[in-house]
């Protein structure tokens, strides 16, 4: 079986009949954004451009102005979609409802340096930054990770993340497909929907998901099915809800590291080791005071976000993200990005984004959310969010949004941390 | 003293008879560390997007605390999801039905 829908199984003769049939059925646009909520139509939508000879654009989001952006790197591009009311503004292609009829069993060749999709990150300036992905690269970095992820031919895989992004890309939708494995359709959301998700696959099925679905899963007391593996990535896990997860799945624990100018790099069983072990040819150097990938699926060298601490024997341990760099809830960005969009509001004079004092408990007191302070006199607050919204992802939305006279700079004109930070102090809450 | 002479000082949350509303305001409140008192939250306004400004992060943190609190565990196949996070009122009326402490 090639994928499960509502508990359906579909096979492999079936999906490539579906994909020829839409690939008949795309306009003539060489770039699509794909935007397929079932993860089954995803891989038929992915499949399709292939066989037509189009590139998938992944975009980290799809606010207004990254759409204009995605619309001048490739001014053909258009938008396939499975739902009504989607509000991209783009040509859009609607999935067709009906399944084709299944054809005999033919996999498509594709060459290695087949260029498959462009997956975006916000880039520093506004732009959003593209990063091209082979399929011969695309298929060495997963076919290096599939057996340590424990996903087998005959593995059904379930995940709470999307098909659209780096990670949802390379775990839900390419290792399923090229390590023999099914995927399924469905992307869980609440703790009650994920433990029904995965209790109607066949064993064995792997949970591929997040540090905060796992916290929810965990917290909901509701009964958990079992799994073969279970699988996270986007934030750091804690060893504490590793252990957890392990004991209330019955299963091992991977998390990956990776990012979306590398696809996935390395892994660790968190439950029992603190340092990760990089993929096989793959491995990190520090040069220039920067941890730089190489090897491997990698075409060049890559520079990554994180502070990064070599061992001895080729492992590493991650040290937290790089200064401007912030991670919220699995969302990547900078915080020099983000307060380039806040200044660029009409009305806006000064301002700035920044962390606010972590939560003690770190993940498991949930997630920390940015604050900006912002000097706007004749804006309300909610023109300041709603003219943001349509700038950056609502996981960046700044909580608190601070209106003030001045911001905090120093003598020299710089914003120090500590400085907007206090500003973010709470007050003593009133009792009402 | 009569209630139209009280009622400007009360929450709207608590204005409406409702105590599960202010009850939970608070907890949402506190759980998502919002800045806005939980008394301010207009019990009308959507939850999700524009309006409390909540986005599918919180919406997984309210399940949470929701099932702690009163033992109902949200479903997304239920017909009734599209409705449970318009608003507080809805919220606290889908709560009140299914709540099982």
């Amino acid at each position: 079986m090639l994928a499960y829908r509502g508990g359906t199984p579909v096979c492999a003769a079936q999906f490539l009949a579906d994909a020829r049939a839409l690939a008949a059925h795309l306009p003539a646009g060489r770039h699509l954004i794909n935007l397929s909520a079932d993860r089954y139509r995803f891989a038929v939508g992915l499949t399709a451009a292939l066989l037509a000879g189009k590139v998938s654009l992944l975009p980290p989001t799809h606010t207004p102005q990254v759409v204009r952006h995605l619309r001048a790197f490739a001014p053909d591009v258009f938008c396939l979609t499975d739902s009504a009311e989607c509000d991209v503004d783009l040509p859009q292609v609607r999935f067709p409802d009906t399944p084709s009829l299944p054809v005999p069993w033919q996999v498509p060749h594709l060459a290695p340096e087949t260029l498959i999709a462009y997956v975006f990150t916000s880039g520093s300036t506004g732009v959003p930054v593209p990063h091209p992905k082979t399929w011969g690269r695309l298929v060495s970095c997963i076919r290096a990770g599939a057996e340590r992820l424990g996903v087998a031919p005959g593995t059904a895989v379930l995940a709470t993340v999307p098909a659209q992004h780096m990670y949802g890309f390379e775990s839900s939708v390419l290792l399923p497909l090229l390590a023999g494995g099914a995927l399924a359709a469905e992307r869980p959301f609440y703790p009650a929907d994920i433990a029904q998700a995965l209790a109607a696959l066949p064993a064995p099925r792997v949970l591929v998901t997040t540090p905060i679905h796992l916290r929810a899963l965990l917290a909901a007391a509701a009964p958990l099915p079992s799994a073969e593996r279970l699988i996270s990535a986007t934030a750091p896990l804690s060893e504490a809800l590793a252990r957890e997860a392990e004991a209330r799945f019955g299963a091992p624990l991977v998390e990956i590291y990776g990012s979306t100018e590398t696809g996935q790099l390395a892994m660790r069983r968190t439950a029992l080791e603190q340092s990760w072990r990089c993929w096989p040819q793959v491995s990190l150097a520090i040069q220039a005071a920067r941890a730089w990938a190489r090897g491997g699926h990698l075409e060049q060298p890559t520079p990554l976000g994180d502070e990064i601490e070599l061992l001895a024997d080729g492992r590493f341990l991650l040290r937290g993200r790089l200064a401007d760099l912030v991670n919220i809830a699995g969302k990547r960005s900078s915080l020099a990005y983000l307060t380039h969009q806040l200044l660029a509001i009409e009305g806006v004079l000064d301002g700035a984004f920044f962390l606010p004092e972590e939560r003690a408990g770190g993940t498991e007191a949930g997630v920390t959310r940015l604050a900006a302070a912002v000097v706007a006199p004749g804006l309300s607050r909610a023109a300041l969010l709603a003219a943001l919204r349509e700038r950056i992802d609502p996981a960046f939305l700044p909580r608190p949004l601070l209106q003030v006279e001045r911001l905090p700079r120093n003598s020299t004109g710089k914003l120090p941390q500590e400085a907007l930070r206090a500003l973010a102090e709470p007050a003593p809450r009133e009792h009402a | 003293m009569s209630m139209s002479e009280l009622a400007p000082t009360l929450p709207p949350a608590l204005q409406t008879g409702q105590p599960l509303e202010g009850e939970l305001a608070e907890l949402i409140v506190a759980a998502l560390n919002l800045e806005v008192p939980a008394g301010q939250i207009d019990p009308e306004a959507r939850l999700y997007g524009e309006g409390l400004g909540l986005d599918s992060i919180d919406i997984l943190e309210i399940a949470l605390v929701v099932s702690k609190q009163y033992g109902v565990q949200l479903r997304a196949d239920d017909a009734a999801n599209t409705q449970i996070f318009r608003s507080l009122r809805h919220l606290a009326a889908y709560v009140a039905a299914h709540r099982t402490k």
